[in-house]
């Protein structure tokens, strides 16, 4: 096992059984923890309260809660107003419709004003499943990482997306939050480290020969593809690059050092998402070969999420096959 | 406050003040609108010298009303109206749109941070106005400030204004008034050939809003739509006011062609001198 024991990961995370909760779950709980704590933090839904996960906020505080309708761009700007008058908003929808349907109320009436609203997108990437290609976000990093004053945070499991959403509150900037539907395995534990914009060095194998650089739920798969590679002597680094923007240089760029080439794994077109971010820090900083994992010029379809995971060649297959692509190349 | 004939004669030269400013801004900047601004000098002189609550020495007064302007491009009426109301010395409308200057092409708080929003696209202003109603009814009940929100009526064509309205009429934000200026012209001409808006008050009023319709160049009728407005605690209020495009410069004024472009010097030497000899 190549762990690193700073992490206080989940022992199990590697047992078939084990634990397994959805992102957008922890954010639930996050979103109630950042309301216990702080009587300024409102919520407002876009009817989809149950299914963002803002429940648990609206029983506890009902009179800061407000029901906006089907209405994104709404959404948007009124959370903007609240904010103006010293309000913490969270605004929770699908990732498609918030950020994707109201980008520019996002980018002119929070970030260009740099209010403190946290955008929580939920069912982003393939693995939102049987609902099909217009609820599978795969662009949404892409438009919010070019928005200035905006921190974008794309949290690996549950426990993460809880300890996420309650810094987010805190930060007193304009945040993207992006959620998953279904459950994934639990690879933190509440002992973990997280800061944001600080990366976390999950994986050490031995002699690394490569990087893996991963967000969201996918890096599971990542870290399975370096157990693999370590069982077939290849070592690697597992980065969990968790906020997107600003980005942590630092962390890639002492990995990339030690190991010359690297594999992105993203649940996002590979086209401006966080592969992309990984790609501009190495290209000023320290060029090295890269394998972009994530969906490539498509969008998404209806099917189960093992399917489609597989289908858009974002498996632990896949991860390992890249890996030693990259290795490859290097010169 | 008691809207006596001396004060309207007041507030008229102070009216025909801001409209001079508005038009030597704007030959300064070579670019830039000039009907909505000098169509709502008489709107902006009323709310900033008679209606709002507010202190240009403190413009981060909690307790101050908040006023939203939605449609960013008449910025020029906005930003003489605070010079002259004391917030930044007049001299600095000269550097409107230039690089560097407090006074961007379209207001941006983070260069100008006594303004309550930045704005530019339409649209989204009574949104935030709606938030800062919602917010402001959250901390203070029914005490807290007025939020006012100004929009053009070109932007009643988005879709977010409808979805703002519904959310303030569901609310009943009694401190919300919001208005609209009502000179019926857009970039591409007059708003009823674009996409006809009327009947606009009926619209608002089935949306659970109290409406109040007025010659936006009046300061009694407009004094007396806000009292009324403010008397009206259930709803939000909406006054429509119907505006010149252009007032006070007879050439300009009905005009569409003038939405969009600044005066030359020639142009603007005109307007200034027929200004000048307007007797309130």
């Amino acid at each position: 096992m190549s762990l690193n024991p700073k992490q206080k990961l989940n022992d199990k995370l590697f047992d078939v059984d084990v634990e397994q909760a959805p992102i957008r779950n922890g954010f639930g709980d996050g979103l109630l923890a950042a309301g216990e704590a702080d009587p300024q933090v409102v919520a407002l839904c876009a009817d989809l309260t149950e299914s963002a996960r803002a429940e648990k906020f609206v029983k506890a505080f009902p009179e800061r809660f407000v029901q906006i309708g089907v209405a994104e761009q709404n959404l948007a700007s009124v959370a903007s107003g609240m904010a103006a008058m010293g309000k913490k908003p969270f605004i929770t929808s699908y990732a498609m419709f918030s950020p994707g349907r109201n980008w520019e109320q996002i980018r002119t009436t929070i970030c260009y004003n740099d209010r403190p609203v946290i955008i929580a997108g939920s069912h982003a990437g393939v693995s939102v499943g049987p609902d099909g290609g217009t609820h599978q976000a795969v662009e949404d990093l892409a438009i919010t990482r070019v928005v200035p004053n905006l921190t974008v945070i794309a949290p690996c499991d549950a426990l993460e997306a809880k300890r996420a959403t309650i810094e987010a509150a805190k930060l007193g900037k304009p945040v993207y939050l992006r959620l998953a539907r279904e459950k994934t395995p639990i690879i933190t534990t509440d002992a973990s480290p997280f800061k944001i914009s600080k990366a976390n060095l999950l994986w050490q194998g031995e002699a690394p020969q490569v990087t893996i650089i991963a967000c969201g739920g996918v890096v599971h798969n990542a870290l399975v593809a370096a157990k693999e590679l370590g069982e077939k002597g290849i070592g690697a680094e597992v980065l969990n690059l968790h906020t997107i923007k600003p980005i942590d240089t630092k962390a890639i760029v002492d990995s990339v050092k030690k190991t010359g080439a690297v594999v992105t794994v993203e649940e996002h077109q590979v086209a401006g998402g966080m592969g992309s971010a990984v790609a501009e820090v190495l290209a000023g900083k320290l060029p090295a070969p890269i394998e972009f994992i994530g969906v490539h010029d498509q969008f998404g379809q209806s099917g189960t999420p093992a399917e489609l995971i597989e289908h858009y060649r974002i498996g632990v297959s896949h991860i390992v096959a890249a890996a030693k692509k990259a290795i490859k190349r290097k010169k | 406050m008691l809207l006596t004939d001396d004060k309207i004669k007041v507030l008229a030269e102070t009216a025909n003040e801001i409209r001079q400013l508005i038009i030597k801004s704007l030959m300064a900047a070579g670019s830039g609108h000039t009907a909505g601004p000098l169509g709502m000098a008489d709107v902006f002189t009323l709310l900033y010298f008679h209606a709002l609550k507010h202190d240009p020495s403190r413009p981060d007064w909690p307790e101050r009303d908040r006023l939203i302007l939605s449609n960013g491009h008449i910025c020029p009426v906005l930003y003489a109206t605070m010079a002259r109301a004391g917030y930044f010395p007049e001299e600095e409308l000269l550097t409107l749109r230039k690089f560097g200057s407090k006074l961007q092409g379209h207001p941006h708080r983070e260069y100008l941070p006594a303004l309550e929003t930045s704005s530019g696209p339409l649209g989204s202003g009574l949104s935030q106005a709606v938030g800062m109603a919602l917010a402001s009814r959250i901390d203070n009940s029914t005490s807290g400030p007025f939020i006012y929100c100004l929009m053009s009526d070109g932007e009643q064509e988005c879709g977010q204004t409808w979805e703002a309205a519904m959310l303030a009429g569901k609310e009943g934000l009694g401190n919300l008034i919001a208005i609209i200026d009502r000179n019926n012209i857009q970039i591409d001409g007059y708003t009823e050939d674009i996409m006809p808006l009327e009947p606009l008050a009926k619209k608002y009023e089935a949306w659970n809003w109290h409406v109040e319709e007025v010659n936006g160049h009046n300061f009694e009728e407009l004094a007396d739509a806000i009292g009324n407005a403010k008397s009206v605690f259930s709803r939000p209020s909406i006054i429509i006011a119907n505006t010149i495009p252009s007032k006070g410069v007879k050439a300009w004024e009905k005009k569409y062609e003038w939405h969009g472009k600044p005066p030359t010097k020639e142009e603007g030497e005109m307007a200034l001198k027929e200004l000048k000899k307007y007797v309130a």
